[in-house]
């Protein structure tokens, strides 16, 4: 329970300084978003913040009670840390309220040179217990864990009544399949990764090509899908792609489907979360503007302790399937 | 000194006699200075080898092997944590794969897993202060990283991927239960019919992955050997050789005849190719190119 008597903070994502601020307009708690280079996991072209627009951003949502929590998420490359250290210390002297790190090294730089900033660890990080989380607690000071999406609801009760710091659960977007941090799927195919460049099945790989009335989607030299013509034709992200095994053909890892826990949000709360992460830095600002009033209403509802709008989101997944993912143990 | 051989921990559920015989084969041929063991990907599969673990691991110990004993890559069960836990108390060298043993190994030396995320100096400039005297590292990293961390850091050996699946992914769903429609409770461990995993291909037939229960791992089978040498040179200390079907005594004698000067790359590759493993080699990741290239 937060001071202000919500049960939740409600993080949301900003890829752009229009995002930011609808954002923060919309009801957000607190904005996450990255600096624009491969410091942060959705480095995408066109995405993400100059310094300068990180200032003015950390200004607007402490004039609105906001808090800004920057993304340096990748795993910095050898040899050349500086870029990773520059962030960190970046965030620090613009008085960000947290920075969200995975990397062990770069941990251990924030700790000991910024004592007084507060760290989350990313999801990159891919810690799945208390043991892991109590590592990073212990070693470096971590406030609050940002859990993978790989845990069911009694997991992550366990996890809260086990550990000294906050959960941040996902709740709305994207959903890895695969423990994050932990998947090179996408180098494996295209030699960019969510580790080292903040990229995952990128844009600059995906080439369309129609042939004998079907549309083949690649990514690198891997067809990840081939559909008829006139159906819908989902982003090639190589693990919602269909592939071939000796048992049969079909989604072998997961559907094109999207999270969507909304229906979940009173047993996170039971199971004592802190806060919601809702995915999508790289969405628009519509898009953005329309989860977030959705959420706060859903949140602020629970508070009141009135029922979920039942109106919450309709139209957000229309046309595409939707998932709880991990947090029912069907899913595995 | 030539660099070392680290035979890595068997990635695949394979019965206990066949799991026994192989170690039995490899502790008496196999010119490996190391070898890992312990289930690393699912725990339902552990209880099948506690009968043989002991015996395969004292075995090893006769054939003059150093025997580390590898954590699981994702535990989030409690019984998983008890269990790597108790590895840690065994006295054996730990391979930690996942931040939760850190703690266990307080005041002890350890290596440390290709599961644990090492991308750059600093971070295994902290692994060191706690204890790490081996960092294997993730199979994705390029030669510069791999260059950058083992020419910063003497005094821990920097272990590289070099033969065998590459470890892609891990997930808490079972991507092999899924594929024979059964639920991962309810698995009748059907990952034991792949004993090198179950081929995954694009809707053009071409092989692309494989499935290893929770695990995801390459379809092609990542090898070093034209590069090993040049990497030890650099400082690389230790390479990694991943237990596959095929003959790994011979895949061991292989690298080992590289490594010390005795073969030369051609006719290496030659002998390679001659295990007839069904599946392209792939070198892609050294170069930060596709990993799945080879060049």
């Amino acid at each position: 329970m937060r001071s202000d008597g919500a049960p939740f903070e409600i993080v949301c994502p900003a890829g752009t300084p229009a995002a930011f601020r609808t954002a923060v307009d919309a009801g957000a708690h607190s904005v996450y978003c990255g600096f624009s280079d491969e410091t942060n996991a959705r480095n995408f072209p066109g995405l993400n913040f100059s310094r300068a627009e990180m200032c003015e951003g950390i200004a607007y949502a402490h004039a609105n009670d906001a808090k800004v929590l920057i993304a340096i998420n990748t795993f910095p490359r050898a040899g050349n840390l500086e870029l990773w250290h520059r962030a960190v210390d970046d965030a620090a002297r613009m008085r960000a309220d947290a920075v969200i790190l995975a990397d062990i090294g770069l941990l251990a730089y924030a700790a000991e040179r910024h004592p007084q900033l507060r760290i989350h660890l990313s999801v990159q990080a891919a810690a799945a217990h208390a043991r892991s989380i109590d590592f990073y607690v212990e070693e470096f000071g971590v406030r609050r864990v940002v859990l993978p999406r790989v845990l069911s609801i009694p997991e992550i009760t366990q996890i809260n009544a086990a550990v000294a710091c906050e959960t941040e659960v996902f709740v709305f977007g994207g959903l890895c399949v695969m423990a994050e941090g932990r998947c090179s799927l996408s180098s494996y195919a295209t030699g960019k990764s969510p580790n080292m460049h903040g990229v995952c099945s990128p844009a600059s790989h995906v080439t369309y090509r129609e042939e004998d009335g079907e549309l083949t989607s690649r990514l690198g030299e891997f067809t990840i899908n081939r559909v008829g013509r006139g159906a819908p034709v989902a982003y090639p992200t190589l693990c919602k792609g269909r592939f071939k095994t000796a048992l049969g053909c079909g989604h072998i890892f997961e559907e094109p489907a999207s999270l969507d826990a909304r229906h979940l949000l009173p047993q996170l709360n039971d199971a004592g979360v802190t806060a919601l992460k809702i995915e999508g830095r790289q969405r628009s600002r519509a898009y953005t503007g329309m989860v977030v009033r959705a959420f706060r209403a859903a949140v602020d509802a629970m508070a009141r302790g009135d029922p979920m709008p039942e109106e919450l989101l309709v139209g957000l997944t229309e046309g595409q399937q939707a998932t709880s993912g991990a947090y029912l143990k069907t899913w595995r | 000194m030539a660099a070392r051989l680290t035979l890595g921990p068997l990635l695949f559920n394979w019965s206990a006699d066949r799991y026994r015989d192989f170690y039995y084969r490899i502790a008496d041929e196999a010119p490996v200075d190391r070898v890992c063991i312990g289930e690393v990907i699912c725990s339902k599969r552990q209880p099948f080898l506690q009968e043989c673990i002991v015996s395969v691991a004292e075995r090893l110990e006769r054939g003059g092997k150093q025997v580390v004993l590898s954590s699981l890559a994702l535990p989030t069960l409690e019984r998983e944590i008890r269990h790597d836990w108790e590895l840690a108390g065994s006295g054996r060298i730990i391979e930690v794969n996942d931040a939760s043993l850190i703690a266990a190994l307080k005041g002890r030396t350890f290596h440390v897993g290709p599961f644990l995320n090492v991308y750059n100096e600093a971070t295994v400039e902290y692994l060191a202060r706690r204890g790490a005297r081996l960092v294997a590292l993730p199979p994705e990293l390029p030669t510069s990283s791999i260059l950058g961390i083992a020419g910063a850091r003497g005094d821990v050996e920097i272990e590289v991927w070099a033969f065998g699946r590459i470890p892609l992914a891990i997930s808490a769903r079972c991507y092999h239960a899924r594929a024979h429609k059964l639920s991962k409770d309810s698995c009748q461990f059907v990952c034991g019919n792949d004993l090198d995993g179950l081929a995954v291909e694009t809707l053009d037939d071409r092989g692309f992955l494989a499935i290893n229960g929770v695990q995801t791992l390459s379809y092609t089978y990542a090898n070093l050997i034209r590069e090993v040498a040049d990497l030890a040179d650099k400082g690389v200390g230790s390479f990694r050789l991943s237990p596959h079907t095929c003959d790994m005594v011979a895949v061991a004698q292989t690298f080992s005849s590289v490594l010390r000067g005795n073969l030369d790359c051609d006719e290496a590759m030659v002998r390679l190719e001659e295990l007839r493993i069904g599946a392209p080699f792939s070198n892609g990741f050294l170069r930060g190119s596709a990993g799945a290239d080879y060049a």
